[in-house]
């Protein structure tokens, strides 16, 4: 039987399971989890860098570190690198490896796709990066303004609209996958109302994406015709319109914040909790916020846009609504003092980045509220105000966010402690850096800094808060630098974790660490939300905690016999490694020539075509 | 699983905070000490288009500060005051409604306090200009600007000359075409913030920003939205005067330029017209040689052509050039003939085979332009 489910096929199944190969035929979401966030790591140490070239640059009035040409490189792929290469992909790195623990399930609904989604990204990303070494990388911005990035000399805003949308084809595939992996593989008895905060506020973004990435896919298109082959649409000369890029790229672009912040805000949700032993204040309202901010994230677009002359009545309208989302967000913050209030507060590293993050994210969100003053956004926007403003969300809010998931989850994942000495040492340099790099920027905002410029004269009352700021840059640089080390050092000789060192309250660490290849050796019945945690203790009517004297707070061992027997794994797959290439390649072959799109084309083609033939079980 | 906190740890935290209390302390008083000139300032508003949105921000930044310190002290508060201690027990409550309930509706109350006056100040801001103002098109150019007054017969760049204490409409047009290549010409963004806030100029779209100044007075600013190489030289001066002195303005700015047949303003003058050949250009498909000529006017007036480069009649009565980037002087005027990529990068005019000889009498032609 074996042998003729092989013969229908053009390949057989690997099994390798460690070794490189093992890695690249992976479908374990756990695997892939991995991989996203080392590939997001590496990126944050590239884009950091150019973000330290950019803030030497204008570390002093006429600095001459960089050209203008490079300048903009930089602070365009800056841009691009840290939300599509970093935020999101570790975003999604940590949903890939917790969310199935999370919710009681033993992988993904489809785990070819998931390996697709991530070969997909890190081909598309290495294709962006191409473009350094064949003439010079996205020189328009993140935002790719028409029509400058339509007349912009060279390949780099061509490489930009190509780029991003093969990114967004991995996004487009990740969010179809979570969105069906959390509505129809929960563990029997977990309801939509005992998921833990981060699977809600996964299952938002995934939404999110889902519908945002099709609009920025048809922006990107429209872009790439107009470059390479002359079409129109931006073009107010032959009757195309500026302003549609515009609100195209901001009707993505600000649920695209959302899609950022989102997935942080679900791991402080559950790391705010766990160390302070106390439940979520108001699980339902953080949910329902989640959710409404998904829902408002669609009507404040032209926030971004109040600088246009799209008249006082869309002004007044954009002004309210971006007002309003302030609302669910406030509920949010509330809710994280809430949970800590009556706690018994444990400030281990995990629990400082995600206070780090409720207060950093506190000051983004504030300053967000007077960008709804659109009289005064006026002053604000384009200059060095915004810069702090999406900092303090995106850095201090998702990037610290993040690092509190990779603090808490690390022992899930490798089974050992990062050092809590570096750690602690990682999280102050971070801070403080963070604060010195980009609290002046506030004021060289309103001081009249504008953003996107390679130069600026003496003489303006600019020059000591930029040169604070850069000495802010250098010291994260340590601090990221510091993690680097801890999680080496860690590898070493790390604390060994067990499978429950935070006293943790979600079904994750219930099982060994590092997780088990089946994950759960039994799927897990879920009888409340924080199940874990009420297997392990028992609350009287008098709020006291008691821990269950036998049984219930041992996690799962396995020292069972032939632990995973008969559990059902989906193969390691070639295919989705093989197919992914072909969209960099029909990429190349737009920019440089065409039968390299056929070429592309066709190998895709090929490999989905094999992909569907493809048994689904190993030979036994 | 409660863990004491090894003292080392204990011990860095609070060094940690004190360091950073210490400096930021230092560096604010460095701030304030410095009393650095800030000629840019949208804090500092000078006119009445600019003093509407500072008053709304100044009723903003006041309510997020009393926000900021009741927040970030609750959190403050909350940290020490439950920090895990040998004994300490968690309340297990799952939430409060009463709290809760008030936590939505009172940030909800502030907010449409706050919608009030911005909606009424986007009304006043944006509203229909009077007729009887005085106007002023603004044409944008990668990277430089082009100002007409229609009624008084001037066509200037870069600098910007208003009358005080009355309101004056700029109609920001958006060129769909660069004056020099043909291609599309991109979004850029007028901002003088001492006067008003920034208001785009968008390619096929006509846009209007009053503005107004109550005292004679300099003011700077420059384009705010990325367009380019240069964008970061793509700046502005306005200038008000008292109407007396505005109208002597307007007087000069309307009269021929001075004539120059002799010296070397005069040799000046000729190479001025003579087609020269192009060293290097951004510009593709553009011509072997250009005259300075070919593009620069030294007519006055709005019907004066060719309108590419910078109308240069009065040039030398202006304070900058090249997009209000350099002082008007000799030496960086020689500079900028000599480089004009290398002094601004992407800037449209090409770099032409000029003798150190012809660009001296080129500077002296231009400083000859009173």
């Amino acid at each position: 039987m074996a042998t003729a489910a092989a013969q229908e096929s053009l390949f057989r199944r690997p099994t390798a399971t460690t070794g490189w190969w093992s890695w690249v035929t992976t479908v374990d979401h756990k695997k892939i989890g991995i991989l996203y966030c080392a590939t997001a790591i590496t990126f944050f140490v590239i884009g950091g860098i150019q973000a330290l070239a950019i803030r030497t640059q204008l570390a002093v009035p006429n600095g001459t570190t960089l050209t203008a040409e490079t300048y903009n490189q930089f602070f365009t792929m800056h841009g691009l690198t840290m939300i599509f290469l970093v935020v999101m992909p570790l975003g999604v790195g940590i949903m890939n490896y917790m969310a199935p623990l999370m919710i009681g399930a033993r992988d993904v609904a489809f785990p070819r796709i998931n390996a697709f989604s991530y070969w997909v990204f890190l081909l598309g990303g290495l294709f962006l990066y191409s473009s350094f070494f064949l003439g010079g990388a996205p020189d328009g911005g993140w935002f790719g303004y028409a029509p400058l990035s339509t007349e912009l000399p060279g390949n780099g805003m061509t490489f930009y609209s190509l780029g991003l949308q093969i990114l967004g084809v991995a996004s487009l595939l990740g969010a179809v996958n979570f969105i069906v992996t959390i509505l129809n593989m929960r563990a029997p008895g977990m309801t939509l109302m005992r998921m833990p905060v981060f699977i809600w506020m996964t299952l938002v973004t995934a939404f999110l994406l889902l519908f945002a990435m099709p609009v920025i896919a048809v922006a990107l298109f429209e872009l790439m015709f107009d470059r390479v082959y002359n079409a129109n649409f931006f073009n107010p000369a032959t009757g195309g319109d500026p302003v549609l890029w515009q609100h195209l790229f901001w009707l993505f672009g600000h649920p695209e914040v959302y899609i950022m912040i989102l997935p942080a805000m679900g791991i402080v949700s559950d790391v705010l909790p766990t160390f302070s032993r106390k439940p979520i204040f108001g699980y339902a309202a953080i949910v329902f916020a989640g959710i409404a901010i998904g829902f408002m994230g669609w009507g404040v677009w032209a926030h971004h846009m109040f600088a246009v002359g799209l008249g006082p009545v869309a002004n007044s309208a954009f002004a309210l609504s971006t007002m309003f989302i302030a609302v669910p967000t406030g509920v949010k913050i509330f809710n994280w003092l809430g949970t800590m209030w009556k706690g018994d507060l444990h400030f281990d590293t995990p629990m400082l980045f995600a206070i780090g993050f409720v207060s950093m994210f506190i000051i983004g969100g504030l300053s967000g509220v007077t960008h709804a003053i659109v009289p005064h956004d006026a002053q604000q926007t384009d200059t060095y105000y915004i810069v702090a403003h999406f900092h303090y969300v995106l850095f201090g809010g998702a990037i610290f966010g993040l690092f509190a998931g990779m603090y808490y989850w690390w022992p899930k994942v490798f089974g050992k402690l990062l050092s809590e000495g570096l750690g602690k040492i990682h999280f102050w340099l971070m801070f403080i850096g963070f604060n010195l790099a980009f609290g002046p920027m506030h004021i060289l905002g309103l001081e009249g800094m504008p953003r996107r410029t390679y130069t600026y004269p003496d003489g303006m009352g600019w020059n000591l808060w930029n040169l604070v700021s850069t000495v802010g840059a250098f010291i994260i640089a340590v601090s990221i630098a510091v993690f680097l080390v801890n999680a080496v050092l860690t590898k070493r000789k790390g604390r060994e974790a067990g499978a429950d060192p935070w006293d943790g309250r979600t079904l994750e660490w219930s099982i060994p660490s590092p997780a088990p290849e089946y994950n759960f050796a039994e799927i897990p019945i879920v009888k409340a939300r924080d199940d874990f945690w009420h297997r392990k203790y028992v609350v009287k009517p008098d709020e006291q905690v008691t821990p269950v004297v036998a049984g219930g707070a041992v996690a799962a061992h396995e020292d069972e016999d032939d632990p995973g027997h008969g559990i059902h794994l989906p193969a390691p797959s070639f295919l989705p490694a093989m197919a992914a290439p072909g969209l960099p390649i029909m990429a190349y072959g737009v920019i440089y020539s065409w039968p390299l799109i056929v070429l592309g084309g066709l190998l895709l083609l090929l490999a989905l075509f094999a992909w569907v033939l493809e048994p689904s079980e190993v030979d036994h | 699983m409660a863990k004491t906190r090894p003292a080392y740890s204990r011990n860095f935290t609070k060094r940690a905070v004190r360091g950073a209390l210490v400096l930021l302390l230092v560096l604010i008083a460095t701030a304030c000490a410095s009393s650095e000139d800030v000629p840019q300032s949208s804090l500092e508003p000078a006119g009445e288009f600019a003093r509407a949105p500072d008053v709304l921000w100044n009723i903003t930044l006041a309510i997020a500060a009393v926000v900021f310190v009741l927040v970030q002290g609750a959190l403050v508060f909350t940290l020490i005051r439950f920090r895990h201690k040998e004994g300490r027990k968690a309340a297990q409550f799952h939430g409060n409604t009463k709290v809760e309930v008030a936590l939505t509706v009172v940030p909800a109350l502030i907010l449409a306090g706050l919608a009030i006056p911005t909606v009424g100040t986007i009304f006043d801001l944006q509203g229909d200009p009077a007729e009887d103002v005085m106007r002023v098109e603004v044409i944008a150019h990668q990277f430089w600007w082009e100002f007409v007054y229609p009624d008084e017969g001037v066509t200037t760049a870069n600098e910007l000359h208003i009358p005080v204490d009355q309101e004056v409409v700029l109609e920001l047009q958006g060129a769909a075409t660069d004056a020099v290549d043909g291609n599309a010409e991109v979004v850029h963004s007028f901002w003088i913030p001492r006067l008003a806030g920034t208001q785009d100029v968008v390619p096929g779209h006509t846009n209007f920003l009053r503005i107004s100044a109550d005292d004679p007075g300099e003011f700077k600013g420059q384009c705010k939205e990325f367009c380019g190489l240069s964008h970061a030289n793509m700046r502005v001066v306005a200038f008000s005067h008292t109407q007396e002195d505005f109208d002597s303005w307007v007087e000069e700015q309307t009269a021929p330029a001075a004539e120059n047949a002799s010296g070397d303003a005069g040799t000046g003058q000729e190479v001025f017209n003579e087609p020269l050949n192009v060293r290097s250009t951004v510009v593709e498909g553009g011509a072997d040689q250009y005259a300075c000529a070919s593009c620069h006017s030294v007519q006055p007036g709005p019907e004066a052509q060719p309108r590419i480069g910078p109308n240069l009649t009065h040039f030398a009565s202006r304070t900058t050039f090249a997009g209000a980037t350099f002082e008007n002087n000799a030496a960086n005027l020689a500079a900028w003939l000599r480089d004009p990529h290398g002094v601004r990068p992407g800037s449209k005019m090409p770099a032409l085979d000029l003798s150190e000889d012809q660009i001296n009498n080129i500077v002296a032609y231009l400083q000859s332009l009173e």
